[in-house]
């Protein structure tokens, strides 16, 4: 039996230099799940890389260039599947992108294979299928670290005698062993003939192969780690489990939430000083206006979220990356199973009460297509932070300053408490709704893997935190900025002798009075209505708006804005806005981001669509019921 | 291995600790397909190893991995009883 080996290690079977070469262009990553493939696509491509969707379908599509020392070439990170039977969308995916059916890519001229080497007679299960493409291959058998302390063991060269393809034992979260990826693709290679392999579309077939296979490798899996048992006693027990859990949930929401809050308002502020800046430089003022209002503004608005975002993607790479969101999502499941969701929905759901825009990027955790579109569109119900703006305006406006319980709860918290658990009941609703017609869960039983604990590395946490706020930047970026261009164009027209008009003769005002017959009977004027059409690129920008309303109207102009509002609106009315608020989907960068991670225009649509109709039923509801008790 | 004459049990009347060998599965072949994938297929040697603090789903170790089930599918997993050290007991 080989011994353990701690330096990393390539195997090659045959003399490769007696082959015929052949340059390699384009090079596909291909790996079952939780193999440790993206961590390793990240690291070869150092994040030079272009992420994009497969034509037609929600399967991500990324694609990276390796570029040390050579001409450059391209790797293609493929879906992790468990096997090239095309059962779901990834494996279909896997297949055609491997045998060059996929449009826009070129088949690829090599393969690396990723398998976890603590399981490896699990993983080799894709091995056969792979190989047996002829394509030229390399084996990288990851985690042999972890492998390497665990006490695993294999004979490396008799595996890749057995393969007919080199083997390389790497770490990708060390980056060790990587040099075997280079060399490989810097020596030209060519097809070479199969191994001798099982039937290939037959999955038992594989599985007996893939057993066999590593007991005649010699394999020793790892000692199970000690600590993972330890850990999950504690943090699976009965009474602490649960306790944990919350604490661990408590705590995140409190940092996201208490952290960046500010962090975002002091960006905010910081953007804004950048424009004011910037202003004294534009002599024109209607360009002046066009790039500080218009596109400033509106590429601010997004970038105001990305302290949230990154400090939720921190804590999420922190716990998906230790293996404790697989036990979270194994606690939470009882309880999201009742309305119709599984456990790997609750930290979406959660951060959603941050920001749904981080939270809708977070259900990529969930396998589940249904029910991640199911939690994806329940998402913007939740009580964002750019509600709050709104809502207190209109609470401090409204609501009288007394107590309900005592000292412990006023009126206006009360208001404010109502508001949040109306946003949650509603979710649940929608999300009962969605599960028992349109999203009714596919025949897939629901499954969770837990993997060992481990240390999250400060490289791999790094990578994803801009790896993901690359991709929310470039995408979230250009819808937004066209859905304020076209509200500053509709605040400027028409021009009159090249001077934009007032804003109550501006296109957008014509558009408020225009819908104003729609909203009046839930008790709001035109100038709420301008409101609400500007506010769709994002929720807060209406206080700003009422706040450019009234603040040139001579009759409000020298009021508060809360003082305005009180004269202006009545209180049924102001209550309705906020139930308005509470439903509505006032948010383009919400619904940029669901259009991304669907892969279409029709998600968004049928959100954006039903979340104002529950919306303004509800808001007609409530304006109706209390313009008649508060009479 | 005396206890193989005895009939398959579901998997969700397996005491913690307890294992054995897959007998069938009593579901559709969609699912069957699915589990395949973690290796939860006729032959495998599977077992208890803890409920989740709510008490359901439970975690099962099979093939050297930790997978958590829900009754409504552990349900119709039926093994052979039959004693399989627990993971970590064993070497």
């Amino acid at each position: 039996m080989t011994a353990v080996r701690t330096q990393p290690l390539v195997a090659c079977p045959g003399k490769s230099s007696e082959i015929p070469k052949r340059e390699i262009h384009t090079v596909a990553l291909i790996g079952p799940p939780n193999s440790g493939k993206s961590t390793l696509f990240n690291r070869l491509t150092r994040l030079r890389q272009k992420v994009g969707n497969y034509p037609g379908i929600t399967v991500e599509q990324r694609v990276g260039l390796l570029t040390a020392g050579g001409p450059e070439i391209k790797l293609i990170d493929l879906p992790g599947v468990y096997s090239l039977t095309p059962y779901s969308e990834d494996e279909r995916v896997a297949v055609d992108v491997l045998t060059g059916k996929m449009d826009g890519l070129p088949r690829p001229d090599a393969i690396l294979l990723v398998l976890d080497v603590t399981n490896l007679s699990r993983q080799l299960v894709l091995a056969a299928p792979v190989i047996a493409l002829g394509l030229p291959i390399l084996v990288l058998l990851n985690m042999a670290d972890v492998f390497t302390k665990g006490g695993g063991s294999l004979d490396v060269l008799k595996l890749a005698a057995e393969l007919g393809a080199p083997v390389a034992m790497v770490s990708a979260t060390q980056g060790s062993g990587l040099d075997a990826v280079e060399r490989f693709l810097r020596e030209a290679h060519d097809r070479r003939p199969g191994a001798l392999l099982p039937i290939l579309q037959d999955l038992p077939q594989c599985r007996k192969w893939a057993n066999q296979l590593s007991h005649r490798v010699d394999y020793q899996r790892p000692l199970p780690s000690v600590w993972t048992r330890r850990l999950d006693d504690i943090f699976l027990h009965k009474l602490w489990g649960p306790l944990i859990f919350v604490i661990v949930v408590g705590a995140v929401f409190q940092t996201v939430f208490g952290l960046g809050q500010p962090m975002s308002t002091a960006f905010q502020d910081l953007l804004t000083s950048l424009g004011q800046q910037a202003a004294p430089f534009i002599s024109n003022s209607l360009l002046r206006s066009l790039l500080l209002d218009g596109l400033w503004k509106g590429v601010s608005s997004v970038l105001v979220f990305l302290p949230q975002i990154l400090l939720l993607f921190l804590f999420i790479g922190i716990l998906e990356d230790s293996g404790y969101l697989a036990r979270a999502a194994l606690i939470a499941d009882r309880t999201m199973r009742s309305v119709g969701l599984n456990g790997k929905a609750f930290i979406p759901l959660l951060s959603a009460y941050a920001c749904a825009v981080p939270a809708i990027m977070a259900t990529r955790t969930i396998e589940n297509k249904r029910d991640r579109i199911a939690t994806i569109l329940i998402a913007p119900f939740m009580t964002c932070s750019a509600r709050l703006p709104i809502y207190t305006l209109l609470i401090a406006a409204f609501i009288p300053d007394r107590p309900v319980v005592g000292v412990l709860l006023g009126a206006r918290a009360c208001v404010m408490l109502s508001l949040y658990v109306l946003g949650f009941l509603v979710a649940i609703a929608t999300a009962k709704l969605l599960k028992s017609s349109i999203l009714k869960s596919a025949a897939v039983p629901f499954m969770l893997e837990l993997p060992e604990y481990r240390c999250p590395t400060l490289q791999s946490v790094g990578l994803r935190l801009l790896d993901r706020s690359r991709v929310f930047l470039r995408q979230a970026g250009t819808v937004i900025l066209a859905v304020s261009l076209l509200v500053w164009v509709l605040t400027h027209l028409p021009l009159n002798h090249g001077h934009s008009p007032e804003l109550e003769h501006s296109a957008i005002a014509y558009l408020g009075h225009g819908i104003e017959p729609l909203i009046r009977p839930l008790g709001f004027n035109w100038k709420i209505g301008v409101g609400l059409l500007t506010s769709v690129i994002a929720r807060e920008v209406i206080v700003g708006t009422l706040g450019t309303i009234y603040g040139t109207d001579p009759a409000t102009q020298s009021m508060t804005l809360q003082n305005a509002l009180r004269q202006d609106l009545t209180p049924a009315g102001a209550m309705a806005l906020l139930v308005f608020f509470a439903f509505a989907m006032q948010c383009a960068s919400t619904l940029a981001v669901v259009r991304r991670e669907t892969n279409s225009w029709k998600w968004p649509m049928i959100q954006f669509a039903y979340m104002t109709a529950v919306a303004y039923a509800s808001a007609l509801g409530v304006n109706a019921v209390l313009s008649r008790l508060w009479r | 291995m005396e206890l193989m004459t005895q009939m398959p049990v579901a998997l969700t009347d397996l005491e913690i600790g307890e294992g054995g060998a897959i007998a069938h599965i009593a579901l559709p072949p969609t699912h069957q397909q699915f589990l395949t994938r973690i290796g939860i297929v006729p032959g495998a040697e599977i077992t208890f190893s803890r409920r989740a603090p709510l008490g359901d789903p439970s975690v099962y170790s099979v093939d050297g991995t930790e997978v958590a089930l829900r009754a409504e599918t552990a349900n119709y997993i039926f093994v052979q009883r039959g004693h399989f050290p627990r993971l970590g007991d064993m070497a």
